[in-house]
């Protein structure tokens, strides 16, 4: 019995090697480039707003100019999609399939925190560059002292909080608002982090937490959250939300009538479906990202995004994606080769122009990034940043 | 006060998710794990009129109960009923149909990821406050309810008064019984589950009104129904309504009087020390 | 021992010791999946240990799963990992033990869902202490272990899950839960302490799962609740059982085998439509090996046996 079921087995991974050979016969001039991100599960809502639309963008874009430029001529890309169903065990397998057996040259960084971190092992174990867009964290430190080759682009924790917490500062000392703040998070991963960095900052900042909840991922009725925030009579209501919460802890916002004069939402709310469904009613919400919007390159990009995909970029991942889509481009031009050692160290020690800007990262740290944005009459622009010119001033939400 | 309507209104939420997975489980034995997906399936059509055509979602319903009903009731007829005429024994038939509704659901989110797309959905419809006893509520969420309200009514006299809902019940009750007076079993099992299946998909649509829903998402309705279902008892379609009724007034009273961090907790708390001292669910009886 | 028991020995400890040779060559592509099949392996046959002979569909192995991780999430600062692992066993079975003690009295669709709720508890209350306790550093697992040490760890459990395995199909204990199986009336009847006999089952596979998402919490690096006490990792492990056959020991490793591999073909050969296509796959496999795995396999030896008698 047993024979014959290693038998069946090495049938079966005969057959899969077999299958596997044959995707390996290329055209020359190519360079072959992987991506693995979520096209299924939880993850999914938001990879397919701010990830693939990017990578389409860019694979038409750079192959419409006739492919990179090596020294041995232009390359044309080939993309390589994996679909890892927001599992890291997932993500671990497609990124080892793409690394050992479909032999890419790049692999573009997963989506998400924990598949991020999931898959820098596999990164650093066979160089090639990650430069991570999706993944926010206040390990970066020690994670890119681990991991030679990861690299971040959209910020960390504590810079999105102390934002927020510098905005508020500002109004309560003009004497726009008072210092009581309404703050709910959504309990898992991403809003765990920034609520447990919220609260010391707030503190710091002489903020009053008055209302300080959570609620778990999934609730159907946020009612009774916005509720009781509104009995709390704060001046601001700050949620570390993820997108399906962002939805309706506004749109329950509007029908109890929080009427804060700063209202912030986290994850979504620079989603262009987000706009769609609220309209005006969502002028001068806050909400983390922002982007600059009237920079040439800001409008060139949200314009091809718009032709190439049908779809509108959201104004916050969906540029920085692109970005370090750019930076990996001009690396591989710069270095003239498929070369990933020489490519990453020229990632780590050089300049890079991308649609959010010049990128200089700093210990393989992007510092300058876009914190806080706020929707003023239906564009979402980056009121806050890390070193990033052209922030609107923070206005004052009157009602919905 | 405030939590009792509150606790109403988002139990006539959980009415819509459950009611049509109690029907096909109760009747037609079949542990329908694309349940939730049918949910959804609902919700995108009623997006797509809304969107496409300016049509509100309780129009919609007059497309999308009638396309539900046809779907599951192929769905039945060609897929499941072989495994139920396959299967020795109830147990053979559970495990059977959670493995193939677990394929279908499979199914349902490639297809729609393929039609729709992977992001997020969310619309406003009649997103307006709505005054009562000094307490603002969503109308949208207002409306839910009362379609889930009609629609409950509109079962329970069906069953209780109609020819063909007597043998739903009697299927319901004992199906080998059902078949020695005459009942003719397979369709009446057809029957419930394309009801089932219609009354989930108007219960997506209904939902779509203020809930945000994208392709993968459907399993979270499927666990909440199955919850619903089981707390309630198999085959009691009281038992479902009042289950969903009770879920939603303690999640909303912790919501809002313990911490919202515990809603959840709360709920299935609640559903395991139900089970415990009532292990056939609140009305279920012991066969 | 009999002669048979001898051969089978020998036969399992070579292909043991066959598959634990696999990072000498790869510790690519093939190490990975060869994780995700140990993975699976190690759950799926400790849970048919349990719902095997009992019937008893569990969906409680994320709540185990979870928990283990979460473990190893919590105090990978302070505790050397083995002791994390150790501990990680004890609460699992801790937990099995009030969950089994608790349900004794649920049966049939009811405990099905019952398992899946309590899953679902735990995990709204792990994430509730974690958000209130506000700490942020239980999430992340840096650790020096390799992805060949993981397999290497898991296979190792899976040996010892198939040794207990073995001893309970030979004990008392196994002779009780076949009685059970076909008839609980009857087993307590014939004076069978039916209760203790599902909870030392329910504890095993409980402490497996436990030590299994201990075990791979340094390979997922970050723990989020939604991925470590997903519930599709318990319908995952329900599925390939089944798939596999739950009625011998082995059975569930025939299901989990073809099935992941059939999966990641389909991963990788169909990116934008593996979800679709596995669901087509998933159906075809219900229709046309209705027995599963093992039922395919021993309906074909029985056939050639009589060809050739």
């Amino acid at each position: 019995m047993k024979r014959i079921l290693k038998t069946i087995g090495i049938g079966a991974l005969s057959i899969s090697a077999t299958f596997f050979t044959l995707g390996q016969l290329q055209a020359a001039e190519v360079i072959k480039i992987g991506a693995v991100a979520p096209k299924t599960g939880p993850l999914a809502g938001g990879s397919t707003v701010s990830h693939w639309p990017n990578l389409k963008l860019w694979v038409s874009q750079v192959n419409g100019r006739g492919g990179l430029k090596l020294k041995s001529g232009r390359a044309k890309i080939e993309l390589i999609e994996y679909d890892d169903r927001t599992n890291p065990g997932e993500t671990i397998k497609a990124v080892q399939r793409l690394a050992t057996q479909d032999k890419v040259d790049f692999i573009i960084s997963p989506y998400g925190t924990g598949l991020n971190l999931a898959a820098a092992p596999i990164f650093a174990k066979y160089g090639y560059p990650q430069i991570a867009v999706t993944a926010i964290t206040d390990k970066v430190p020690a994670l890119t002292k681990r991991y030679p080759n990861l690299f971040f682009l959209l910020g960390n924790t504590t810079a999105f909080t102390q934002s927020v917490a510098d905005i508020l500062k500002k109004l309560v000392a003009d004497g726009k608002i008072g210092n009581r703040v309404a703050m709910v998070n959504v309990a898992d991963a991403f809003g765990i982090e920034l609520a447990n960095a919220a609260r010391p900052i707030f503190k710091a900042a002489g903020l009053d937490i008055v209302y300080d909840k959570s609620y778990p991922l999934g609730t159907q009725d946020l009612s009774p959250v916005v509720k009781g925030a509104k009995a709390a009579n704060p001046d601001a209501f700050i949620a570390w939300s993820y997108p399906p919460d962002t939805f309706g802890l506004t749109a329950q916002a509007k029908i109890v009538g929080l009427n804060v004069k700063a209202f912030y939402t986290a994850v979504a709310t620079a989603f262009p479906v987000y706009a769609g469904k609220f309209g005006g009613a969502i002028e001068n919400v806050l909400g983390a990202g922002g982007v600059n919007p009237d920079s040439a390159e800001m409008k060139a990009y949200r314009k091809a995004h718009k032709e190439v995909t049908g779809k509108d970029a959201d104004y916050w991942a969906s540029p920085v994606v692109y970005a370090s889509l750019q930076i990996l481009e001009q690396a591989i031009e710069a270095v003239g080769s498929k070369d990933r050692k020489a490519v990453t160290a020229h990632i780590k020690a050089n300049s890079f122009n991308t649609v959010i800007g010049p990128v200089r990262f700093n210990n393989q740290n992007n510092d300058k990034f876009w914190t806080v944005g706020q929707w003023q009459n239906g564009v979402f622009h980056g009121v806050s940043s890390t070193g990033r010119p052209g922030a609107k001033t923070v206005k004052l939400k009157s009602g919905w | 006060m405030d939590i009792l309507i509150g606790g109403i209104l988002l139990g006539g939420t959980y009415v819509l998710m459950a009611l049509g997975l109690q029907l096909q489980y109760g009747v037609a034995r079949i542990m329908n794990l694309a349940n939730g997906e049918i949910l959804v399936a609902g919700a995108f059509g009623a997006f797509w009129f809304y969107s496409g055509f300016q049509a509100n979602p309780f129009l919609a319903l007059i497309v999308i109960v009638p396309l539900a009903f046809i779907l599951n009731w192929g769905i039945y007829r060609y897929l499941l009923s072989p495994l139920v005429r396959r299967a020795k024994s109830r147990g053979q038939l559970e495990v059977d149909s959670i493995l193939a509704t677990f394929g279908l659901s499979f199914i349902f989110v490639g297809l729609m990821l393929a039609v729709f797309g992977g992001e997020y959905f969310s619309y406003g419809y009649l997103e307006r406050a709505v005054i009562v006893l000094e307490q603002p509520y969503g109308l949208n969420r207002i409306a839910a309810f009362c379609a889930s309200a009609a629609l409950c009514i509109a079962l329970v006299l069906w069953l209780n008064h109609t020819r063909s809902g007597l043998a739903l019940r009697a299927v319901a009750v004992n199906p080998t019984a059902a078949s020695l007076v005459a009942i003719k079993v397979a369709r009446t099992s057809a029957l419930a589950f394309a009801i089932g299946g219609a009354v989930t998909a108007s219960g997506g649509a209904l939902l779509s009104m203020f809930l945000t829903f994208d392709a993968s998402i459907g399993v979270i309705f499927t666990l909440k129904a199955l919850i619903i279902v089981i707390l309630g008892g198999v085959g009691e379609i009281r038992g479902t309504i009042v289950a969903a009724f009770m879920l939603g007034l303690a999640e909303t009273a912790v919501a809002s009087l313990i911490d919202p961090g515990l809603t959840l907790a709360a709920a299935y708390l609640l559903f395991i020390v139900i089970l415990l001292v009532r292990p056939q669910g609140l009305f279920g009886s012991r066969s | 021992m009999s002669g048979t028991d001898k051969r089978n020995f020998a036969l399992a400890a070579m292909a043991l010791a066959m598959a634990a040779l696999l990072p000498l060559f790869d510790t690519g592509y093939w190490l990975a999946l060869g994780v995700s099949l140990a993975m699976y392996g190690v759950l799926a046959t400790s849970w048919a240990m349990f719902s095997g002979p009992t019937h008893y569909i569990s969906l409680a192995t994320a709540a185990f799963f979870g928990t283990g991780m979460y473990i190893v999430g919590g105090g990978v600062e302070i505790l050397p990992f083995p002791v994390l692992v150790v501990i990680a066993a004890v609460a699992g079975a801790a937990l099995a033990v009030l969950v089994g003690l608790t349900t004794m009295r649920i049966s049939g669709v009811y405990f099905v869902i019952f398992t899946l709720g309590l899953a679902e508890l735990i995990r709204q209350v792990v994430t509730w202490v974690q958000t209130t306790m506000g700490s942020s550093s239980g999430l992340y697992v840096l650790t020096e272990i390799t992805e060949s040490m993981i397999y290497w760890q898991l296979l190792l459990l899976l040996a010892v899950v198939y040794l207990v395995g073995w001893r309970i199909n030979r004990s008392r204990l196994g002779l009780a839960l076949r009685v059970i199986g076909n008839d609980e009336t009857v087993a307590a009847h014939v004076g069978i302490n039916t209760a203790k006999a599902k909870v030392i089952l329910f504890v095993i596979s409980g402490t497996v799962a436990s030590v299994t998402g201990a075990l791979l919490a340094p390979r997922w690096t970050y723990v989020e609740p939604t991925i470590a006490f997903s519930p599709m990792i318990s319908f995952q492990v329900v599925i390939m059982a089944l798939l596999g056959g739950v009625h011998r020991l082995w059975g569930p490793l025939c299901g989990v085998i073809p099935f992941m591999l059939l999966w990641d073909l389909i991963s990788a050969q169909f990116p934008n439509q593996t979800t679709l296509l596995l669901g087509v796959a998933f159906l075809l496999i219900v229709y046309l090996i209705p027995n599963g795995v093992v039922g395919l396999i021993e309906s074909r030896l029985k056939r050639r046996s009589s060809g050739n008698g």
